[in-house]
Order: C-alpha cells, then sequence, then structure tokens
C-alpha cells in the first residue's frame, strides 16, 4: 500500500460514513450537509486519480450548485427542522436489497480485478487536464456536448414552466 | 242384305292426322279468354268461337277421310313411365271418333253463338265462355284419347266444368248445392270407372293404357273372362254416373239449375253421351266379357228407360222435362248396346242424332225461358205466335223426339227398337216401345203447355234475337236431316260404314216395325192432346192419385240419399273422424311437443350450468387472480424501485452463475 | 499509483448505499440526494477506468453524467415543488392515487 493509496482509503471512509450518514439521519438539513462532505470526497478521490478537470467540475457543480439546489428545495418544501421521521416502511426490504448490491458488485469487481493484481491506475495528469478534455470534448464529442447543452436548456425552461403559478387558468 | 266391301285404302289418314288439333285449339282459346277476354271486344267470346269453329271445319275434313274409307290413325307420343307402365298422350281416330267430334263441335259452337245472347250481360260472362271453351277441349279430348288415362283426364275434366257451370250463379243457395250434387253422384260413379281401367291394365301386362291395344287384345281373346267381366262391370260403373243411369240419375234434373246454354252442352249432348261413348270404345271388352255384363246393363238400361220417362211425364218446369227426357234417351243408347254387336251401330247412332234434336230442344226452352222469365209451364201458353221461330224448331225438334219420321229420330229410335225384337230381347223391346209412346205424350205435353192456348203469364214476350234463334234453325236443320245418314230403308249405311264392330251386317229396313214405332209415336201424341189440348187446372195427371204422389216424389230416391247416405257420413262419420283427430293425431303431435320441451329444458340446464358455469369460472378465475395482483400495485414508487432493484439484483445473479 | 480495486469499491459502497436511500427514506428532496449518491459511484467508476486505461472518453463520459445530473436535479426539484403545492408535504409514501 503506497502514501496515495493510504490517502485513497481514508477519503474513501470518510465519504462511505457521509454517505450512509445521509440514508439514515434523522435531521434532514444535516442530510444536506453530510452530502457535502461525501460530493467533496469524491473529488478528492479524483484528485487522487489524477483527473483534475473532472474534480473540479465535480466541486464547482456539484459541492457548487447542486447542493445548493437541494437546500433551496428544502427550504421552499418546509423541511422539518430538527428531527424527524425520515424513513419509510420498508426499510429491512431496502436494507436486504442494498446489501445485497453491495455483496454482488463487490464480488463481480473483485473477481474482474482483483486485490492483488498488478494493475494499477496511472497517475499521469496529463490524460486528465482541462486541455486534453477540452480537445477530446471538442472535437470527438461535440456532437453529445451541444445535445447536453439542448438538454441544460429544456430542464431550464421546463423547471420554470413547472414550478410558475397558474393565474390564468383559475 | 247387301253386304258392302270394305276396302280399306292404303292412304295415310288425311285429314285425320289433325285431329288432335280439334281438341287443342279449345284449351288454347280456354287461356285467351281466361287471360285476354274482359280486354276484347266482345268480351272474349270470339276466342271460344273461332277456335270451335275452326274446330268444326277440321271435324268435316277429319269425317271426310272415313267418308272416303281411310284408315284409323292411331298416334302416340310417350310422356313417362312408371315401372313398366308406359304413360303416352296420344290420339286414336277412327269413325265414332270421326262423328263424336262433329257433334262436339257443331252442338259446341251452336251454344258458344247461342250465349252471346243468352248470357247477355250476365256479371261472369268472360269466365261462361272460358268454362265453356275448357269443356269441349275436354270433351274432345275425351273423344280422341288414345289410352284410358288420357281419356280420364278429359273425363274428370269435364265433370269439373259441369259443377262450374251448373253452379254459375251459385249465389243462389239450390243452384250450388245442384252443382255439388251433381259433382259427387258422377264422381260415384268414376271410382268404379277407375278401377276399371286400373283392371284393363293390369290384365293386358301392366306397360300400357292404350285403348286400341287393349281393344284388340280382348278382340283376340287376351283378356280372362274374369277380368273382362270384371272391367267391364267397372266401367260401366262409370258410365251410370256420367250417363245419368239408374241409380245415378239424381244429378241430372238438378243440374237444370244451370244456365241453358249448359243444359243444352253438356247435360244433353256430350258430356252426358260420354258415357255411352266410353262403353262404345270398350266394346270389345263387353263382348268378350260373360254375357251376364251385357244383361246387367240391359236392365238398367230398361229399368232407367221407364222411370225416367214416367217422371217426365209430371214435370212443371220445361228444362226438367227435357231432362228427363235425356235421361231416358241415354237409357236408349245404353239399351242398344247391351244388345251386343247387333245393337252397336244402332245405340251410338242414336247418340249421334239425339246430340242435335236435344240441343236444339234445350236452346229452344232456353229462348221462351229467356222471353217469359220463368221455367214454369204454368205461367207460359200461347207463345206461338210472339215466338214463332222458336216455336217450329221446338217443334221439329219434338218431332224428332218422338220419332216421327223422316226426322231423325225416327231412324236411330226405331233402330234400336227393331234390333232389341230381332236380337230377342223382348222384354227390352217392350219396354222400349211403351217408352216411345210416352215420349211421344210427354213431348206433346210439352208443347202444347208451352205454345198453346192463352198466355197465363205476366210479361211481354217476344221472339228472341238472331243470335238465339240462328242456332236452333240450324239444329232444326240438322235434326231433319242427319237421320239420312242411316236411313236404312234407302239402303243408306253410311253411318254404319263409320261406326261399326265386326263385319258389321245391316240389318233390311223392317216396315212392320216401322210402323209400329209411327203408330206407338201416334198414339202418344193423341193421347198428349186429348188431355192438354185445353189448359186445366190442377195438372189432369193427378188423376193417377197415390202413382202421381210417388212420380211426383221422384220415388223417395233423393230421401233414401239424404237419410242413407248424406246424414250418416256428414254426422257420424264426420265427428269420428274429428275425435280421432282431437284425440289421436293432436295428442301424437301434443306428446311430441311435450317431449321436446323436456329435452328443450335439460338442454337449457345443461348450458346454463355446465356451459355457462365452465365460462363464468374462467372469468371468476381471471378476476380472483386479478383481484390478488392488484395488490401489488401499491401506488408507493419506492415498493416498485425496490422491486425494481430486487430484479436486477436476480438477474445478475442468474447471468453470471448459471 | 493505486490498485484499480479501490475505486471500485468505493463506488460500489456508495451506489448501495444510495440504493438503500432510494428505496428507505421519505423525503423526497432526501430521495433525490440518494440518486445523487448513485451516480456519482458511476462517475467515480467511469473515472477509475478511465485513468486505468489510457482513454480520455471516461472522464467526458462522467462530464456528461454530471450536467444531466444537474439538469436532472433541477427538474426534480420542480416537480417536488409542485407536490408540495399541491399536498403541503412531500412524503412519497403518500403519494399512492394509482394505489388500487
Amino acid at each position: 500500500m503506497t502514501g496515495q493509496e493510504w490517502m485513497f482509503v481514508v477519503l474513501g471512509l470518510i465519504g462511505t460514513v457521509a454517505a450512509i450518514r445521509l440514508v439514515t439521519t434523522r435531521e434532514i438539513v444535516h442530510g444536506a450537509l453530510y452530502l457535502t462532505v461525501t460530493l467533496s470526497t469524491i473529488a478528492g478521490a479524483y484528485l487522487i486519480m489524477a483527473a483534475e478537470f473532472v474534480a473540479w467540475v465535480q466541486v464547482l457543480i456539484y459541492v457548487g450548485a447542486i447542493v445548493i439546489l437541494f437546500l433551496f428545495g428544502l427550504m421552499l418544501t418546509r423541511a422539518p427542522i430538527g428531527r424527524a421521521a425520515l424513513d419509510n416502511q420498508q426499510r429491512a426490504v431496502a436494507a436486504v436489497i442494498g446489501l445485497a448490491i453491495l455483496g454482488g458488485l463487490s464480488y463481480l469487481l473483485l473477481e474482474a480485478f482483483p486485490w492483488d493484481s498488478a494493475e494499477r491506475i496511472s497517475g499521469d495528469p496529463a490524460g486528465g487536464t482541462a486541455g486534453a478534455l477540452g480537445e477530446s470534448l471538442f472535437r470527438d464529442y461535440v456532437l453529445p456536448f451541444e445535445a447536453v447543452s439542448f438538454l441544460l436548456l429544456a430542464a431550464l425552461i421546463g423547471a420554470i414552466v413547472l414550478s410558475r403559478k397558474d393565474d390564468r387558468a383559475r | 242384305m247387301i253386304a258392302a266391301e270394305v276396302v280399306e285404302h292404303a292412304g295415310n289418314g288425311g285429314f285425320a292426322r289433325y285431329a288432335w288439333i280439334v281438341a287443342l285449339l279449345p284449351f288454347v282459346s280456354t287461356v285467351l279468354t281466361l287471360f285476354f277476354g274482359r280486354r276484347t271486344p266482345g268480351k272474349g267470346a270470339v276466342y271460344g268461337i273461332t277456335a270451335i269453329g275452326v274446330g268444326l271445319v277440321l271435324s268435316l275434313l277429319v269425317l271426310w277421310n272415313f267418308v272416303q274409307d281411310g284408315p284409323t290413325v292411331h298416334d302416340a307420343v310417350d310422356w313417362f313411365s312408371i315401372g313398366s307402365l308406359r304413360m303416352q298422350v296420344g290420339q286414336y281416330v277412327d269413325g265414332l271418333t270421326a262423328v263424336m267430334l262433329i257433334v262436339v263441335t257443331v252442338v259446341s259452337l251452336c251454344v258458344h253463338v247461342y250465349s252471346l245472347g243468352y248470357m247477355h250481360g250476365d256479371e261472369r260472362y268472360t269466365w261462361f265462355f272460358v268454362v265453356l271453351s275448357l269443356f269441349t277441349g275436354a270433351m274432345a279430348n275425351v273423344v280422341i284419347a288414345e289410352n284410358l288415362f288420357q281419356l280420364l283426364v278429359g273425363w274428370e275434366v269435364m265433370g269439373i266444368c259441369s259443377y262450374l257451370l251448373i253452379g254459375h250463379w251459385w249465389e243462389e243457395h239450390a243452384n250450388s248445392s245442384a252443382a255439388i250434387k251433381a259433382f259427387l253422384v258422377t264422381r260415384t260413379g268414376d271410382i268404379p270407372f277407375t278401377f276399371g281401367i286400373f283392371a284393363l291394365v293390369v290384365a293386358t301386362g301392366a306397360t300400357t293404357s292404350s285403348i286400341p291395344a287393349i281393344t284388340e287384345a280382348a278382340e283376340r281373346g287376351e283378356l280372362s273372362i274374369v277380368w273382362a267381366t270384371a272391367a267391364a262391370l267397372l266401367l260401366f260403373g262409370g258410365a251410370i254416373g256420367k250417363s245419368a243411369q239408374f241409380p245415378l240419375h239424381v244429378w241430372l234434373p238438378d243440374a237444370m239449375a244451370g244456365p241453358t246454354p249448359v243444359s243444352a252442352l253438356i247435360h244433353a249432348a256430350t258430356m252426358v253421351a260420354a258415357g255411352v261413348f266410353m262403353i262404345g270404345r270398350m266394346f270389345q271388352v263387353f263382348l268378350h266379357a260373360d254375357p251376364i255384363v251385357l244383361t246387367i246393363v240391359s236392365v238398367v238400361a230398361g229399368i232407367t228407360m221407364l222411370i225416367a220417362a214416367l217422371l217426365a211425364m209430371i214435370q212443371g218446369d220445361i228444362k226438367r222435362v227435357l231432362a228427363y227426357s235425356t235421361v231416358s234417351q241415354l237409357a236408349y243408347m245404353v239399351a242398344g248396346l247391351s244388345l251386343g254387336e247387333a245393337g252397336y251401330t244402332a245405340g251410338l247412332f242414336h247418340l249421334f242424332t239425339h246430340a242435335f234434336f236435344k240441343a236444339l230442344l234445350f236452346l229452344g226452352a232456353g229462348s221462351v225461358i229467356h222471353a217469359v222469365h220463368t221455367n214454369e209451364m204454368t205461367e207460359m201458353g200461347g207463345l206461338r205466335r210472339p215466338m214463332p221461330r222458336t216455336f217450329w224448331t221446338f217443334l221439329i225438334g219434338s218431332a224428332a223426339l218422338s220419332g216421327i219420321p223422316p226426322l231423325s229420330g225416327f231412324w236411330s229410335k226405331d233402330e234400336i227398337i227393331s234390333t232389341a225384337f230381332h236380337e230377342h230381347s223382348y222384354i227390352l223391346w217392350a219396354v222400349a216401345a211403351f217408352t216411345a209412346i210416352l215420349t211421344a205424350f210427354y213431348m206433346t205435353r210439352a208443347v202444347l203447355l208451352t205454345f198453346f192456348g192463352e198466355y197465363r203469364g205476366h210479361g211481354h214476350p217476344h221472339e228472341s234475337p238472331a243470335v238465339i234463334t240462328g242456332p236452333l234453325i240450324v239444329l232444326a236443320a240438322l235434326s231433319c236431316v242427319v237421320g239420312f245418314l242411316n236411313a236404312t230403308a234407302f239402303n243408306i249405311y253410311e253411318f254404319s260404314e263409320w261406326v261399326h264392330i265386326g263385319e258389321g251386317e245391316h240389318p233390311p229396313f223392317n216396315y212392320g216395325f216401322a210402323a209400329l214405332s209411327i203408330v206407338g209415336a201416334v198414339l202418344g201424341i193423341a193421347a198428349g192432346y186429348r188431355v192438354y189440348s185445353r189448359y186445366r187446372e190442377p195438372e189432369p195427371l193427378r188423376a193417377l192419385g197415390p202413382l202421381y204422389v210417388v212420380l211426383e216424389n221422384k220415388y223417395y230416391l233423393d230421401e233414401i240419399g239424404w237419410r242413407g247416405i248424406v246424414r250418416p257420413v256428414r254426422d257420424q262419420v264426420s265427428a269420428a273422424t274429428y275425435w280421432t283427430n282431437q284425440h289421436v293425431l293432436d295428442a301424437a303431435v301434443n306428446a311430441t311437443a311435450w317431449v321436446t320441451r323436456k329435452v328443450a329444458g335439460v338442454a337449457n340446464l345443461f348450458d346454463r350450468r355446465v356451459i355457462d358455469g365452465a365460462v363464468n369460472a374462467a372469468a371468476g378465475t381471471a378476476g380472483f387472480t386479478g383481484g390478488l395482483l392488484r395488490y401489488l400495485q401499491s401506488g408507493n414508487v419506492q415498493r416498485y424501485a425496490a422491486f425494481l432493484f430486487a430484479g436486477i439484483v436476480l438477474l445478475a445473479i442468474v447471468f453470471t452463475r448459471v | 499509483m493505486i490498485r484499480l480495486a479501490l475505486p471500485l469499491l468505493f463506488s460500489a459502497a456508495l451506489f448501495s448505499v444510495g440504493v438503500y436511500g432510494v428505496l428507505a427514506r421519505r423525503n423526497a428532496v432526501l430521495v433525490l440526494m440518494s440518486i445523487e449518491l448513485m451516480l456519482n459511484a458511476v462517475n467515480v467508476n467511469l473515472v477509475a477506468f478511465s485513468q486505468r486505461i489510457g482513454e480520455i472518453t471516461g472522464q467526458v463520459f462522467a462530464l456528461f453524467v454530471i450536467a444531466v445530473a444537474a439538469a436532472e436535479v433541477g427538474i426534480g426539484l420542480a416537480i417536488v415543488i409542485l407536490i408540495y403545492r399541491n399536498r403541503e408535504m412531500i412524503n412519497i409514501d403518500e403519494v399512492n392515487l394509482l394505489k388500487w
């Protein structure tokens, strides 16, 4: 285990614990904050994996925008402040399913890429620079890029339409 | 005795081959009159008159073939076969056929022309002519028929036409009753007739009903005596019915309810003569049967002759006098035939001559009735002055009937009477001679009551129009003349040439018997004159006392018929039939219906419980499982998501491990 | 460099936690947050493999995922707000009009 690996393990643990806290906490705003923690640790993981552009995009968008969105949503829907019953009836089933998926996925992944295999993630930062990404994005994947921008426009309009008050049809 | 040589010319029959057209034309005119009669000017009489006029010409041409000693014509076409029996349609034309055709067409034509005047204004004028034509066609068919079944067809059609025509004015109940009586009584005679035909067909091997085939077989002696006797008696039964012999004579007087032209055509000249004609046609069968047959025939004829003449004496209705006279004269014809070979020609010659003068008498009576609007002679009288043509023709007719020479009746009736004597049938001879006297008596009575004395009625009689008197004159002329066709006193044997059996002896004219006949006729006339020259009320013959009462009630035969036959059948037999129908037949039908209903009930039960049950159970199961399955739909999205993910896990396991 | 198994395990863990959250949480916003967890797990996976095999496609894909996730959160929250407007609450398990 190299030092980077230890680093990754620590970040991973923090992220996982925060995620677990997100899905089990009884205070909803705490949940949003736990989400922030998780997202940040993920950004850190990206950095360790030398995907710096993605890491910063993660921070900007996820941590910066999406979490704020969530907080706005909580505010607008009068989320309960303080302790509240936030779990539904099928917790047990959900736990079972979650554990099953964890077990299944882990098993599959470890079977394909064992712990002791010689495969390593290269730490070459050149593969994750903004320039490299930009090149790829605007050369090879320009069409999906435009499509996604279209999608974002649609989402924007949709959100506005959905959330405006219906004054006319009263 | 001069035996004429009969030379068979090797001709092809000349116009005799076309005799069937004479039978066909009236049927054509029937159809035409039926469909187009009302729209034709003159209301359709023209078709019948034309058809029969042409038929008359053709009949004369047919006779011409036999005048020239031509051969008989025999044609037939196959119609269908039943087993070995071939049913054919065809013509058999010999001398008898030819003279009968003349009779039919002449009388029918006279009656048609007469009806133009007599039936004028009648509401069923066109229909009258339709049935007249149909009848003429049927009679012609009987005359030319090649086989017995064809003859039977014409026979029966004539029966129907007789019914239709007697009941022409059916609004009067008496007329329709008379029509039914006529039909039923002749039908009663037709039953043995039909069986006689069957007997002959079977006796000749059941292959044909062809008349020449059967008569030739009889002549050759191929028919056993038993068959021939049975067949002859049965055939005679038909003649009794159709020709109104005792005991089936009761319908003819009542048939006078029909219009007078009908009486003239059907009940004087043609239909009633068909029975006699049929005996003449099948004479070989009679000859080769047991002699008892001919004896029975002559007994029946003798009885009929006498009782009918007695009844004619007391009738007040002029048509009834003539009706009974017809019965009596028909008996003469039958009597002639019953004398065997010797009387064959005489009997048929009397048929020939009688047709003309009897038709004349009826038409004359019709003319009188038309003028005074009544049939009863008590309301007539003195009509010879206003109606001279009718009077003179009627007088000629009665003289012919009474047997005054040289009119035709003398030649034919005298022949029969003398033949009876020669054949040693003395009783028959005595009866015939006495009846001749009676005949003269009642005809004189009729003439005196109608045309002499003072008019006792209330109307203004005047002579009938030419369409009525024209035929009278024609028939009177014929009555004078046709006798000479077989005037044996002058050695004229024309008729015998045409109509004979065997070699045909030509008996010489016996002046003795002729004188006797003339004396008898004069006696009758004188007696009649003595009693009736001055009209007296009440009827002078009532002096006969109880005999008169018996005659008045027609020997109570009608009562016997009514009580003995009609009432039992109508009341008891019908009631029994009704009971059987209700309780036996209907019970069977109802039982079947009940069973069907029960079966239907079972089927219904099965359908509802079993089949519908199965269907409903299937539906119920579907509903039940659906009802269970719907609980899966909780509406809770997370629940669905749980299933989704669980499914993914399972699929993952399945795809990787299995 | 780190061994490949680590980010993979990390992603597996995050994903299963996200699944639990989607299934077990009542509040709609919490469900959406759990969905974000799942998406991030996928992203980690993508980036890990992208760096392992040297193709940059994975990271491009990850970028797209992030963009789409952002759009999805926007719309999702709009819908949640609508639900809140109609029902005064956003407990998913009480939104069951399609219940039998």
